[in-house]
């Protein structure tokens, strides 16, 4: 817990640090539009990341939430062209998200398949399966009542906000306060243990795949709104940032440890490098680099102040 | 045949005056443990030299000490009289001393040959590969023993005997001096045994002096030169072979009084809580067990490692579900398959390997106590905190858990009070039935006092326990009655008052 929380305060000040830098030669970065632009931008990345939480904590990673996001992406425009109105379109959406989670899920669970190899898999499939189902064509001429959900942009953007805003909530809360939360950090922490405590470990495994999935289905809706149209490429990458987040964030790659605070705190992170660099005059060149910087410092960090733990209970 | 002689050896060894390998008042702690207390041991060139106890005897922790595998804190070893400094696996096994342990330490996935070179072969990391000459390596070898087995074929595709004389093959390629064998015949049919006593032969003919442990104590009346018996860290004395006995043996392994206190107490024994008839699981090794254990009483179940009592355990737990046979809690019929069925059914199971399968060391205290009950104090699915802490501090009490309270991480506990956290979440079930594997292993005098009472309490509640423990004295001093195991079945059952360490070792040794 302590390492976990010196960590998070090291990102913290990093970030503190970046904020001043930008308050001092840039303060234009702190307008109004900018920072509602960034929030709006990074809210799927963000939902997305918090159901990568929960699969890091119990011990499982899933690097196909970019392939899921373009799927679930033309799922949702498609069916808004059909006329299907808003509210099952995006139940429709999150439901092929938690399918295509499900579909990881039980080849890790019950097929024993390790979950990078599985969802590695499940990365290349969809995203190819769409390759040729779409041909590379973009979903266009979507319905007036799809762009903004029918909000008009000012509202449609504060919708999207909200919307983060409450899974956000839910998650804090669900995974100190649901019987299954405490069940996935057991699962994560000692997957044997666990299972000797009765705690149904496979319903555990599969369902956090599928949380994902469902929350990347959301994500998907909510950045596809944004545009008129829908790039059948969406999302690439996305995986990397959902997991840097996390790990940023302090959750033990491992699993077992970690929060949600944490990954918002990453997302935060990674969302202001970006536009920062930018308004800084700084080549955009080094956002990856900064990024991979800062993700190798957090584990860094992670491996010596549990190791130094380590020690101290040796002695 | 217990009281038959033991037949003289088939070859006399060599008169040879000066030991080969020498260990000098070794002494060695695990932590408050004390695993060897002044332990003299010696080794000469052309000899078997058998070393025998019981669990926990320290055998294992002298051997290591042979070949650096752990450091002594006090006594020296000595090869031809010459002090070995700085002792590490590497440098005994530069020093031609080689061991084989009772699991083969093989790498699976190479093969055959790489095995025997990984080990064999001169030179650092860096050096080159030559695949002939390594091939013809092992290829001598393995015929030098009389193992028939393709060098190329994956180690880990052989059978366990074969594993066992690639093992062989490779202690012999380095010009091995000193072989020490642990438990080598375990897994070997009568012939491949009788193979091995060949090759044994042959090596003391060499000159070779061997360290050979055993539990079959009749075999090493044809094998041993000289045997010392080990207990609790201490040497009985070493013998000549021809003129011991196997009960004589027993008697020095077992001791004649127990060496600590325990705090049983008399309780009211009720109904049968737990009646098991002919419980046999193949995936388990557990074959055709039946016991009976009463409220209020404590069953100690004995036996050697590997005799099936933690499979045992797995399976009335549902871990390892039975192939056949009935297991009833308190008069009825329960189904496990899986251990929420024994949970289900008043079953509790606190594993024998603490941190790996008892406590999740990352979850604060409370958290612990409290996983296998999360149905009772969810409504809903949701977690009332209330509750939870409630109950956890009520456990932390009586039980006395020395904690900075509920909510430190369990990694910040002693072993001692992370076994009694263990307990509390399974006590929180409200069970039926106990089962405690190996429940003061690794834990402090003081701690393991205070684990016997917490038995002694849960029994005098109504609690059928079941007991799981290496300690001879801990099954005699704890038990109201003790059930032995030997392969899978239980040998015997006896009452506390019959039972006595040598009855118990006779049943186990067979």
């Amino acid at each position: 817990m302590n390492a976990m929380r010196q960590r998070a305060v090291a990102i913290a000040i990093f970030w503190a640090v970046l904020l001043a830098v930008l308050a001092w030669r840039a303060p234009g970065f702190f307008a109004g539009s900018n920072i509602r632009d960034i929030a709006v931008i990074n809210a799927p990345a963000l939902i997305i990341a918090l159901g990568m939480t929960v699969v890091i904590l119990a011990g499982e990673i899933d690097v196909s939430v970019g392939s899921q996001f373009a799927v679930a992406s033309v799922v949702a425009g498609l069916l808004a062209k059909a006329g299907v109105p808003l509210p099952f379109v995006a139940l429709l959406t999150a439901g092929a998200g938690a399918v295509m989670g499900g579909i990881n899920g039980a080849l890790v669970t019950w097929l024993g398949v390790p979950s990078i190899v599985a969802t590695l898999a499940a990365m290349a499939f969809w995203r190819e399966l769409l390759r040729w189902f779409t041909q590379g064509a973009w979903v266009q001429g979507l319905p007036a009542g799809f762009q903004w959900m029918g909000f008009g942009q000012a509202q449609g953007e504060l919708a999207i906000l909200v919307c983060a805003a409450l899974l956000f909530g839910v998650m804090v809360w669900a995974l100190r306060n649901v019987q299954a939360g405490r069940a996935v950090y057991a699962v994560g922490s000692q997957r044997e243990s666990a299972r000797l405590a009765g705690i149904p470990v496979s319903a555990v495994s599969f369902g956090v795949f599928t949380l994902l999935g469902a929350l990347t289905g959301i994500a998907a809706l909510l950045d596809s709104v944004r545009f008129s149209e829908i790039q059948s490429g969406a999302g690439a990458g996305l995986e990397l940032k959902a997991i840097s987040a996390v790990v940023i964030g302090g959750t033990s790659i491992t699993g077992g440890r970690g929060n949600t605070w944490g990954t918002l705190l990453g997302a935060s992170v990674l969302a202001v490098i970006a536009p920062a660099l930018t308004f800084l005059g700084i080549n955009a060149f080094w956002e990856k680099a900064i990024q991979g910087a800062i993700i190798l410092g957090a584990i860094v960090l992670e491996r010596v102040t549990t190791s130094r733990k380590m020690k101290a209970h040796a002695r | 045949m217990h009281t038959s002689k033991y037949n003289r050896p088939l070859v006399v060894s060599k008169a040879v005056a000066a030991p080969l390998l020498e260990a000098h008042g070794i002494g060695k702690r695990y932590g408050g443990v004390r695993a060897l207390r002044q332990v003299s041991f010696d080794l000469r060139a052309g000899e078997v030299h058998a070393l025998v106890g019981e669990n926990g005897a320290g055998k294992s922790t002298l051997i290591r000490v042979l070949t650096g595998a752990v450091q002594p804190d006090e006594g020296v070893v000595r090869l031809d009289g010459r002090v070995i400094e700085h002792n590490s696996p590497h440098r005994s096994r530069a020093l031609g001393i080689a061991a084989i342990y009772q699991q083969p330490a093989i790498f699976p996935d190479l093969t055959v040959a790489e095995n025997i070179a990984l080990v064999n072969e001169p030179g650092g990391l860096a050096r080159r590969i030559d695949r002939g000459a390594r091939r013809a390596q092992a290829k001598e070898l393995l015929r030098a023993i009389g193992a028939e087995i393709d060098p190329e074929r994956e180690a880990g595709r052989l059978s366990m005997p074969e594993q066992q004389l690639v093992e062989i093959a490779k202690a012999l390629g380095g010009n091995v001096r000193v072989l020490v064998l642990d438990e080598p015949t375990a897994s070997l049919t009568e012939r491949e045994t009788e193979k091995l006593f060949g090759i044994l032969q042959q090596l003391r003919e060499r000159g070779a002096g061997i360290i050979y442990i055993s539990h079959r104590l009749e075999e090493l009346g044809r094998i041993a030169d000289r045997i010392t018996v080990l207990r609790d860290g201490e040497t009985m004395g070493t013998r000549q072979a021809a003129d011991t006995d196997v009960r004589t043996l027993i008697r020095l392994m077992a001791g004649r009084e127990l060496s600590a206190v325990f705090p049983k107490r008399a309780v009211k024994i009720g109904e049968t809580v737990l009646d098991v008839r002919g419980l046999t699981s193949a995936a388990a090794g557990i074959r055709d067990v039946s016991l009976q254990v009463r409220a209020g009483e404590i069953l100690g179940v004995a036996g050697l490692v590997g005799a099936g009592r933690t499979q045992l355990a797995e399976t009335l737990f549902g871990l390892t579900p039975a192939d056949s046979g009935s297991i009833r809690v308190a008069g009825s019929e329960a189904r496990i398959q899986k251990p929420e069925d024994a949970i289900r059914a008043g079953i509790a199971y606190v594993p024998e390997d603490r941190r790996r399968h008892g406590v999740v060391a990352e979850l604060p205290v409370r958290a612990n106590a409290t996983l296998a009950i999360l149905q009772r104090i969810a409504k809903g699915g949701l977690l009332q905190s209330a509750a939870e802490n409630a109950l956890a501090e009520t456990w932390v009490s009586r039980l006395g858990v020395k904690t900075d309270g509920i909510d430190a991480p369990v990694s910040s506990l002693s072993g001692g009070n992370q076994q009694k956290v263990a307990i509390a979440r399974w006590i929180a079930t409200e069970p039926r039935v106990l089962i405690l594997d190996e429940p003061t292993q690794g834990i402090d005098v003081g701690a393991k006092a205070e684990c016997h009472r917490i038995m002694c309490d849960l029994a005098e509640a109504g609690l059928a326990i079941v007991m799981i423990s290496s300690e001879l004295a801990e099954i005699l001093g704890m038990s109201d009655r003790v059930a032995v195991m030997r392969g899978g079945r239980v040998t015997g059952v006896m009452d506390r008052a019959a039972a006595t360490a040598e009855s118990i070792l006779e049943l186990a040794l067979g």
